[in-house]
């Protein structure tokens, strides 16, 4: 198993080991290791198609909607394992939220898109319903921007507002780990930075784990960092150890431009 | 060379906007001629007989040869039937359709769609076929009626509406994009919420197209509700007897009504009058659900 170098006095939040994921007869990932320590960035990156998406997706068992996709080995979120038999996925995407590549706002209001898990995890009250809203709306940085229009549709903001929605409707069921699939990869370049500017203020509260192909991005919000090479799980280091001085040749060629 | 290319493609261009523009126009110059011609011939009882629309609508008087238009007995018995056909097929097409979409195996909703798609196209005789030798005969041995009237026709109306709004309810669902079930199941929703809160939502268009087609399926049907109704033409006193609706009135009629007579006229105000019907309630569902959204 591949220790997380300078993590040994964090706590870890996650723990994969031995994870394989198949789709059908094809092996995503082969053998993934992986320490998640609590309250810090752990960026995943890699070439497209290295898994880095079928691996994330393994942390909160999306893959158990995709007919085909079979996750093997374990992955336990503080000691305990999310795949044993007694846990119900529904609890643990509770409590391991995810941000996808693409916005994916509800067809709704606003407000209805960020108190949506909320109410289905039991919230009636309307006065609580309303500061949730407000609270993940200002935790995602958009209060500001959407105060006077909360039951507008949310189709009708833009992509990187759409986007923080996604985050705040996130927030709003107080998760404890945020994943997060390529959040930024269908956002201009200022939408991107408030996006980053946001994780940064996420690791206060939550565990961060994120797929991004933009080696920039993972240096500038990352403590962590993993390399992803044709489903294996190559090198995870501190974000300026994997920069400046991995260990891996392959490693160092994907990070000095050498894959693409 | 370019140049000749460019023209060509040009000209193409032209020849098929001009081929696709004749024929929407000729589709609506025939849709407005039927329209013009309905509305008419269905207000000549009124303008040309004298008949006073509210006899029309409100009287239960019906004697065409003896000049007596009370429409009012099928306006009711349209009304029931179709009214019966989409509280009890609407929102059990709309399950079954959720049920192929999102909770059956793929095997087996990839081998019911065809199946339900067959069901689509059987002609309305052949469940009214099946409505007069079992349903009917059923309804009277458990009620000890003659079997016939509103309660069976609709039945077989709800029977017969079914595939179509199985069929379309399950297509509106499907193009509801991935994302939105795994963003709801992301926040920790169940299949069940994802379906009820999200799913059902976002496809409400698509299944109020179904329920609409529905709708029109079950109140321009005549012959199904002809062979289960009885065809007597007096008001519904209950589901349990004979009763007569706008389409199968008019086929009971027409063979009697000879051109030109105010008994014909009533006959064209009755297809007039569905018209406005079917129109009315379609317009009824769009307007609730833009009021919502």
């Amino acid at each position: 198993m591949i220790q997380t170098p300078d993590a040994t006095s964090l706590h870890d939040k996650m723990n994969v080991v031995d994870l394989d994921v198949f789709y059908g007869n094809f092996q995503a990932i082969k053998k993934g290791n992986l320490a998640v320590p609590d309250h810090r960035v752990m960026a995943l990156i890699g070439p497209s198609g290295c898994g880095k998406s079928t691996f994330i997706r393994a942390l909160n068992r999306m893959h158990d909607l995709t007919p085909g996709a079979r996750v093997e080995g374990t992955i336990t979120l503080d000691g305990t394992d999310i795949y044993a038999p007694d846990i119900d996925p529904v609890t643990v995407r509770h409590r391991i939220g995810m941000v996808f590549q693409r916005p994916n706002p509800f067809p709704k209001s606003i407000f209805e898109n960020v108190v949506y898990g909320p109410k289905i995890h039991g919230e009636k009250n309307a006065k609580r319903l309303l500061e949730i809203a407000e609270k993940s709306l200002r935790a995602a940085a958009l209060w500001d921007e959407v105060k006077d229009r909360l039951n507008r549709s949310a189709l009708d903001l833009s992509g990187g507002q759409q986007q923080r929605l996604c985050i705040a409707r996130v927030l709003a069921v107080e998760p404890e780990v945020i994943l997060m699939d390529e959040p930024a990869s269908a956002l201009d370049p200022i939408a991107t930075s408030k996006i980053e500017d946001l994780i940064g203020e996420l690791k206060k509260k939550y565990t961060v784990i994120i797929v991004t192909h933009s080696m920039q991005q993972a240096a500038r919000i990352s403590d962590f960092t993993t390399f992803f090479l044709l489903g294996e799980l190559i090198e995870v280091g501190t974000t300026s150890d994997i920069f400046t001085r991995p260990k891996d040749k392959r490693t160092e060629d994907y990070i000095t431009g050498r894959y693409g | 060379m370019v140049g000749v290319r460019a023209n060509k493609a040009h000209r193409d261009e032209r020849f098929a906007l001009i081929v696709l523009v004749t024929c929407s126009g000729i589709f609506v110059v025939a849709i407005a001629l039927i329209l013009g011609f309905l509305a008419f011939s269905g207000t000549r009882l009124f303008f040309h007989d004298h008949v006073s629309p509210f006899e029309f609508l409100f009287s239960t008087n019906w004697d065409g040869l003896g000049g007596h238009f009370g429409a009012a007995p099928f306006i009711v018995g349209s009304l029931i039937a179709t009214g019966f056909a989409i509280l009890v097929g609407g929102p059990l097409g709309v399950a079954i359709g959720v049920f192929f979409s999102e909770l059956a195996p793929k095997r087996v909703a990839d081998a019911m769609k065809p199946a339900i798609e067959v069901l689509v196209g059987i002609p309305s005789v052949v469940y009214g076929w099946l409505g007069l030798t079992v349903l009917v005969p059923l309804i009277g041995s458990i009620f000890h009626t003659g079997g016939d009237g509103l309660l069976a026709a609709g039945i077989v109306l709800s029977i017969m509406i079914l595939p179509t709004v199985i069929s379309l309810s399950e297509d509106a669902l499907r193009v509801v994009p991935d994302s939105m079930r795994e963003g709801s199941a992301a926040l920790g929703a169940t299949r069940w919420e994802t379906i009820s809160r999200v799913l059902v939502p976002s496809a409400k268009s698509g299944l109020a197209v179904a329920v609409i087609l529905g709708i029109a399926r079950a109140i321009g049907e005549t012959l199904a509700v002809q062979l289960v109704l009885g065809n007597a033409p007096v008001f519904v006193t209950s589901l349990l007897r004979p009763a007569s609706a706008l389409t199968s009135e008019i086929v009971m009629d027409m063979g009697d009504a000879p051109d030109g007579t105010a008994f014909q006229h009533a006959l064209f105000s009755m297809a007039f009058l569905l018209l406005l019907i079917a129109m009315g309630l379609i317009l009824l569902i769009r307007f609730a659900l833009r009021k919502r959204t």
